[in-house]
């Protein structure tokens, strides 16, 4: 028997119950390793239980009952566990099946926005992730007593502050909604988009990035910005062996091996962007989904559809403005209608200087200038962007280009 | 849960608003004040005078250290409070956004923490 399976696949709603039947995330936490130890010993023995949720809910909300005995503070919390005593000893007896809605409870509680950002992230990834401090500490190039601490505090909040173990009403449910999306995003991009680093770690993130995609999806259909966000997200990954080489050197999309694609998430995604789409979606991630289905699409670079994507940058630039998307709507704009138009785009962002600070500014500018073989302003862009970049893998194909035009 | 709303807003700003945009801004505190009393969640609320009238006072070494102003110098500073019962904290931010001085300023929430109340 697979008992690490089964772990992974009850572990969060069968927690996201039992902090609503505890109301206390160490206690909840406590309590189902408590029931785990149990079933380690009994299932490999007796087989799993019929209903191993239901199983472990019921063996952790005893265990957490006999530690209240034993510490001796039962008869102070009896009272406000009251609710949770068997039904013998009280009417109101709430259901132990778990029900859909208390893992979205536990979603919208760990990324409630009275929550510090990073607090949001670390709740997310350790409750409903279930990874360890250890790996979320490395994950983020922090100390495991600074991550350690940053979840006490925040667990601290949401029993002193009394954030509500709820589902937003509905009114408040679309922007809390971005808020979550908000989380499994940075967590993706916190996985993708570092190529220096612990690689495993990375790829772990990415893993659970779209895991937590897939169970919103599954929880909340009807929402448009869903499905648009896990096809982003399955649509990005499925390039990731295509985007470093054997050195570990960045590889633009331009140039990458395209038969590396991953085909299975590059079908799933461009299914949920159809369906992103026939729900009415046209927000930030259902507009980059469809940016990076045509991408996708395309079996070279010649034949992307670039009209298409700089059209869609277009809309996304009209409803959610920000420099960064200037800046791709410039370099789509590039390649759609040659690097003069291009570069006139870039060098308005670059004179409207709040991506001045920007490697990506400098180095598309770099790229539209050697298109049109200004190698000597090139190479100028070129020295503009290392002077700002961070990741070392882009430090290195920024030198490449750099070389090539020195030659 | 108990929790005190504080009314944070530049009282230069407040100045500077229009006699009747003044009177308008108190009739709603007056309304948001009725509305929370009905629903029996009002436990307390008051506007305070001025910054310009604090004093602050400390006892160090049994001696007692009272000087002119405000604890800290802020941008925005306290310029009242309600004391409400609510459901929890979403339900607390809801009522928060219903005082004018969150559209000028902004409101601190802080739960009150539960201690014994002397009889």
């Amino acid at each position: 028997m697979d008992l690490d399976r089964l772990y992974r696949e009850h572990r969060p709603r069968a927690l996201a119950t039992l902090i609503r039947l505890l109301g206390d995330f160490d206690r909840a936490e406590e309590a189902l390793q408590d029931a785990f130890a149990v079933a380690v010993e009994r299932w490999p023995r007796e087989g799993p239980p019929a209903n191993p949720r239901a199983w472990l809910v019921s063996t952790a909300r005893h265990k957490a009952l006999d530690r209240l005995r034993r510490e001796g503070t039962w008869s102070r919390k009896r009272e406000e566990l009251a609710y949770t005593a068997p039904a013998s000893e009280s009417p109101r007896e709430p259901s132990e099946e778990p029900f859909p809605d208390d893992m979205l409870r536990l979603i919208f509680t760990c990324c409630h926005p009275a929550l510090a950002p990073e607090a949001r992230i670390a709740l997310t990834l350790k409750t409903i992730c279930g990874l360890d401090v250890e790996q979320i500490a490395r994950a983020f190039l922090i100390s495991p007593p600074t991550l350690a601490q940053r979840l006490v505090r925040a667990k601290n909040k949401i029993r002193k502050a009394g954030i509500p173990y709820a589902v937003p009403e509905p009114g408040e449910l679309d922007e809390r909604l971005e808020g979550v999306l908000r989380v499994v995003y940075l967590v993706f991009n916190e996985g993708y988009a570092a190529t220096a680093g612990d690689h495993l770690v990375h790829r772990e993130l990415t893993a659970e990035a779209i895991r937590l995609g897939r169970l919103l999806h599954e929880l909340l259909p009807g929402e448009p910005e869903v499905p648009a966000l896990l096809a982003l997200m399955l649509l990005q990954d499925s390039r990731h062996a295509a985007r470093t080489d054997a050195a570990g050197d960045l590889v633009l999309l331009e140039e990458q091996d395209r038969s590396l694609w991953d085909r299975a998430s590059i079908r799933e995604g461009l299914e949920l962007v159809a369906e992103a789409l026939s729900r009415g979606g046209a927000g930030f991630y259902a507009l980059q989904a469809a940016i990076a289905a045509v991408h996708a699409r395309a079996t070279s670079p010649a034949d992307t559809d670039w009209p298409q994507i700089a059209g869609l940058y277009e809309l996304l630039l009209g409803r959610h403005p920000s420099p960064v998307v200037a800046l791709n709507r410039a370099v789509a704009v590039a390649m759609a209608r040659g690097p003069e138009t291009g570069l006139a785009l870039v060098d308005e962002l670059a004179a409207e200087g709040s991506l001045a600070g920007y490697h990506l500014l400098w180095s598309a500018r770099a790229d539209l200038l050697r298109r049109l073989g200004r190698r000597d302003e090139a190479a100028g862009a070129y020295r503009e962007a290392l002077k700002r970049v961070e990741v070392e893998a882009e430090r290195r194909f920024l030198e490449r280009r750099l070389g090539e035009l020195e030659r | 849960m108990q929790y005190l709303l504080l009314i944070y807003e530049n009282e230069k700003d407040w100045s500077a608003l229009p006699e009747e945009e003044r009177a308008r801004s108190f009739e709603e505190y007056m309304a948001f004040a009725g509305r929370l009393h009905a629903q029996g969640r009002l436990l307390a609320g008051e506007a305070l005078e001025s910054v310009e009238t604090a004093t602050t006072v400390r006892v160090r070494h049994g001696e007692t250290l009272a000087t002119d102003g405000p604890f800290a110098e802020t941008r925005e500073q306290l310029g009242g409070f309600f004391m409400v019962e609510a459901e929890d904290l979403d339900h607390a931010v809801r009522l928060a956004t219903e005082i004018p001085g969150a559209r000028l300023g902004a409101i601190e929430i802080r739960p009150v923490m539960p201690t014994p109340k002397p009889q």
